[in-house]
């Protein structure tokens, strides 16, 4: 039963008030002992009886594909989809700097409780405890199984694993494959997929793109997929469905997200029933390559690693900004991340950095061509560490990073400082789940960076490849186990009234995409949809840029189902088609983002509100009013689409670990 | 800039196919070969003609998802993928062939997109460490030496794109293949299925229809992560190996 209550003041014509999210169902007790009872407590299933269970697993990345091939080597019936023409192109092969785990190799202090504690407070303060800790905790399990895979992790010339430190922490967890650690990482995943498919206990699907979620008798019982080559829209059922289909930053247009990364996954779930929690929650990443044009089709991320031996600065004065680099001497330049936090210096966490880069360019004081009426962009120098190495030295650590830098810009960065400047990066928000990984809809599980759950308001570097493989390696099966045990559920007919009516819409919807025939491609859209949420919803926010961010969304989804133009035919490859579909569920996704935004009446994590700082510029969090997950459940098809969504709030208790306003000073 | 290109157009896996002419004016030497086809498609669009379908994902050169044979060559002219190609390695009023992969082992689905999932069926036959999860030691436990792990870190940066394929008179896989077996066989993990691994997967390989290597070396000159020939003389080596019973 949800009751219902208008917010006050502005807020009210955009969302209403549900009942709190009651019990999260992690267990009672120490929170060491949390995740160990929790698997005891689990149902287990009889090893004959696995081949009669059936899984769909969407997204092939760390977290699907790692699940996809431990539950089938469990002995489970998995379905795997991806859209991609191998289950290895998943957008977590991007992933360049490294994985954390609480290994303490180095000696210096390291232990899962401070992996955990320093995840918690990374995230500001808006992650949840249980989820965190169970990280930290299976975070050495997750080296173990890769190096055993083969994954070729950087080592000491004694033989041994090799760790680097990272933003906002102080000692040095990362295991790393030079700057390819999330390529090496998923080709782990995938070779132990594909050793699955051999084995019979994997289905794989590729070039398949999941439209729509079957929920029967309140459970996810499958999902309506579109074969993208052959354009046959096609049903799959099975006895639970795991989400595992990545992050959104697409919605800006401009990412570091692949191309096709998008949320039609998770947003169908969502208008399904699945809460989504905190969907304004997004990373900016620091160390991007700066735009360069208007024909720009995504942004290249430079690992975040870079800022170990990188030195960022921007000239003291304007009048410098557009001078040579090394023609400006010491005392002209700005270190002035070193200045403001002196003892995090340039490895504070991102959040904080991208701030700042941002109030430099904003200062006038950016560096790099104008864009529009600035230059946005800071310098991160390498002169240092090249003369305190050696150029051979800097190379080895991260020759490829320069070697794209150098492709990408024309420019050569070990004799002239890089240029960078803030990117959408990741999607902390994503489909809300319980300790178990499962959302609100019994049978529907969300893991990697498609859920919300352990990073908070912010993530900090190295945890994303962390997460994804805690999830698919170690939690989701141990969790599943429990609510396969009570199955095999019902044998749901294909012609029942729900795999109809998914069935129906999915049709529909591609009917009428193709037969508006209008004027606008769908890149114009999808263009124009990602300046709103830069220009309102991105680094910076504000409750009157908000409310306008609503209203040009709401008209530009108008026109898109008025106006666009997609060419061709639903029986063949049409990748204006799949574009468009996407893109569609953008823009009622970017809605929900800001009215999320909107409501969240503090700066915290990646989020600053403009309206809630301190004296000194700092983001300044209400830990008495926002200390809790916004969970929003979808508000109905209202008039264009939408009704107004309806919060339940998850209230964050602290049991462990003392909320701080945070300081890297 | 401006460019002629000469694109291969074809509706379906069983369609004639053809070179379609295509002027584009106006592209900066900024943008990517992929964001300058991105502009060419919002014309066609705009002109009521269906765009042309190519392939592409991350479009950081990573992936291995994109991939097209630009004037002969696989991923053109600079030693990189397709996505990191930037228009300041073409003259002005140049004229660009733009073909898809070419392989009877990667047939072409529609225009530039090809079916390459012959690669993940010679990994399914043996590109992997059987270890289940959960069972790992500890990974501390087992050293390896630098070069080892270097040499094979080197030979696990193939990202499968095909290029390899593409540009092999012979369409032959065996960079692709020499990469994973000398990935796997720098390691001490790898040791076990050394034998069962390479046979396995050289079976699927001819399977799949691609050729035999004939040392051209057109493999590795075009690869994107610069895999060196002497992959495939690995594969030769533990290929003899195993078939001489001597792992």
């Amino acid at each position: 039963m949800t009751e219902l209550t208008a917010p006050q003041g502005v807020d009210a014509d955009y969302y209403r008030v549900g009942t709190p999210v009651a019990d999260t169902k992690a267990p009672a007790g120490p929170i060491a002992e949390k995740w160990t009872k929790r698997k005891f407590d689990a149902s287990l299933v009889n090893p004959a009886n696995r081949r009669k269970l059936s899984v769909i697993i969407v997204g092939t990345g760390l977290a699907g594909g790692a699940a996809g091939a431990t539950l089938g080597e469990a002995g489970y019936h998995v379905k795997s989809f991806c859209f991609q023409d191998s289950p290895r192109r998943a957008h977590s092969i991007a992933a360049q700097g490294g994985i954390n785990a609480a290994k303490n190799y180095k000696e210096d202090g390291d232990s899962i409780y401070r992996l955990f504690y320093d995840t918690v407070k990374g995230g500001d303060y808006r992650a949840r405890e249980t989820n965190v800790y169970r990280l930290a905790e299976v975070s050495a399990n997750i080296i173990d199984q890769c190096v055993a895979q083969g994954v070729p992790f950087a080592r000491e010339y004694g033989g041994l694993l090799d760790n680097r430190s990272f933003g906002g922490v102080q000692v040095s967890r990362t295991f790393y494959a030079r700057g390819q650690t999330g390529q090496q990482l998923l080709i782990g995943a995938y070779q132990a997929l594909e050793r699955q498919v051999a084995a019979g206990t994997v289905e794989m699907f590729t070039r398949h793109e999941m439209l729509e979620l079957i929920v029967a008798d309140g459970r996810a019982r499958g999902i309506i997929a579109r074969d993208l080559v052959t354009g046959e829209i096609e049903t799959h059922l099975a006895d639970a469905v795991v989400l595992a289909s990545g992050g959104y930053g697409n919605v800006f247009f401009l990412s570091t997200n692949a191309m096709g990364s998008n949320v039609t996954a998770n947003w169908r779930a969502h208008r399904k029933g699945a809460y989504f929690g905190n969907p304004c929650y997004t990373q900016i990443h620091p160390t991007c390559i700066p735009v360069s044009g208007d024909h720009q089709s995504k942004l290249t991320l430079m690992s975040e690693s870079l800022r170990n031996d990188g030195r960022i600065w921007v000239p003291k004065r304007k009048e410098d900004c557009d001078k040579d680099p090394r023609q400006i001497p010491e005392a002209d330049r700005d270190y002035y991340l070193e200045r403001i936090y002196p003892a995090f210096g340039n490895l504070v966490p991102r959040d904080i950095a991208s701030r700042q880069a941002k109030n430099m360019c904003d200062e006038g004081r950016g560096v790099g061509p104008m864009v529009g009426d600035f230059r946005r962009g800071v310098y991160l120098d390498f002169s240092d560490a090249i003369s305190r190495l050696g150029r051979s030295a800097v190379e080895a650590k991260y020759g490829n990073l320069f070697d794209m830098y150098a492709r990408i810009t024309g420019e050569n960065p070990y004799e002239t400082p890089m240029r960078i400047y803030p990117a959408v990066h990741y999607t902390m928000g994503g489909l809300w789940v319980d300790y178990d990984l499962m959302s609100n809809i019994p049978g529907l599980f969300v893991t990697g960076e498609a859920n919300f759950s352990d990073h908070g308001a912010n993530r900090l570097g190295a945890s994303a490849l962390m997460q994804g493989l805690a999830d698919g390696y170690f939690v989701l099966p141990n969790t599943i186990r429990d609510y396969l045990a009570k199955g095999p559920y019902p044998k749901l007919d294909e012609n029942s009234p729900a795999v109809a009516e998914a069935r129906q819409s999915v049709d529909q919807r591609v009917r009428t995409l193709l037969s508006i025939n209008g004027e606008r491609s769908v890149d114009s859209f999808h263009k124009e949809l990602g300046h709103i949420m830069w220009e309102y919803c991105g680094m910076e926010r504000t409750e009157t840029g908000l409310m306008k961010a609503i209203d040009l969304i709401r008209s530009l989804r108008a026109e898109f189902w008025r106006n666009v133009r997609v060419l061709g035919s639903a029986e063949t490859l049409n990748q204006s088609l799949e574009k468009a579909g996407r893109v569609a569920d953008f823009l009622e996704l970017g809605e929900l983002m800001c009215i999320d935004a909107l409501h969240r009446r503090e700066s915290c994590g990646g989020h600053f509100r403009a309206e809630s700082q301190t004296e000194d510029g700092e983001a300044l969090r209400h830990d008495d009013q926002f200390c809790y997950v916004a969970a929003w459940e979808f508000g109905g098809n209202g008039e264009g689409g939408m009704g107004a969504p309806v919060l339940h709030k998850e209230d964050l208790t602290y049991e462990f670990i003392q909320l701080k306003q945070r300081s890297y000073k | 800039m401006k460019l002629t290109l000469k694109i291969w157009r074809q509706d379906g896996p069983r369609a004639r196919g053809e070179l379609v002419t295509y002027v584009v004016e106006d592209i900066s030497p900024d943008m990517s070969f992929l964001e300058m086809l991105d502009v060419l498609n919002e014309q066609l669009n705009a002109k009521g003609e269906e765009p042309i379908a190519f392939d592409s994902d991350c479009r950081e050169g990573i992936c291995g998802m994109c991939g097209l044979m630009i004037s002969g060559e696989a991923h053109g002219p600079e030693k990189t993928t397709t996505c990191q190609l930037h228009m300041r390695s073409f003259r002005d009023g140049e004229t660009v062939t733009i073909e898809p992969w070419r392989a009877d082992a990667f047939p072409v689905i529609r225009d530039l997109v090809v079916n390459r999932s012959a690669f993940d069926r010679i990994i399914q036959a043996g590109g992997f460490i059987s270890v289940n999860t959960g069972s790992a030691p500890k990974a501390e436990a087992v050293l390896v030496p630098k070069p080892n792990a270097d040499r094979a870190f080197m030979a696990a940066e193939c990202i499968g794109c095909g290029a390899c394929v593409a540009a092999c008179p012979n369409a032959a896989a065996m960079l692709f293949m020499g990469a994973k077996i000398t990935h796997l066989g720098e390691l001490p993990q790898g040791q076990p299925e050394r034998a069962q691994r390479v046979k396995a997967m050289v079976a699927q390989h001819d399977a799949e229809g691609f050729g035999g290597c004939t040392n051209i070396g057109e493999c590795s000159a075009a690869c994107p992560k610069g895999i060196p020939l002497d992959v495939i003389s690995q594969l030769n080596h533990d290929l003899r190996k195993a078939g001489a019973g001597r792992f």
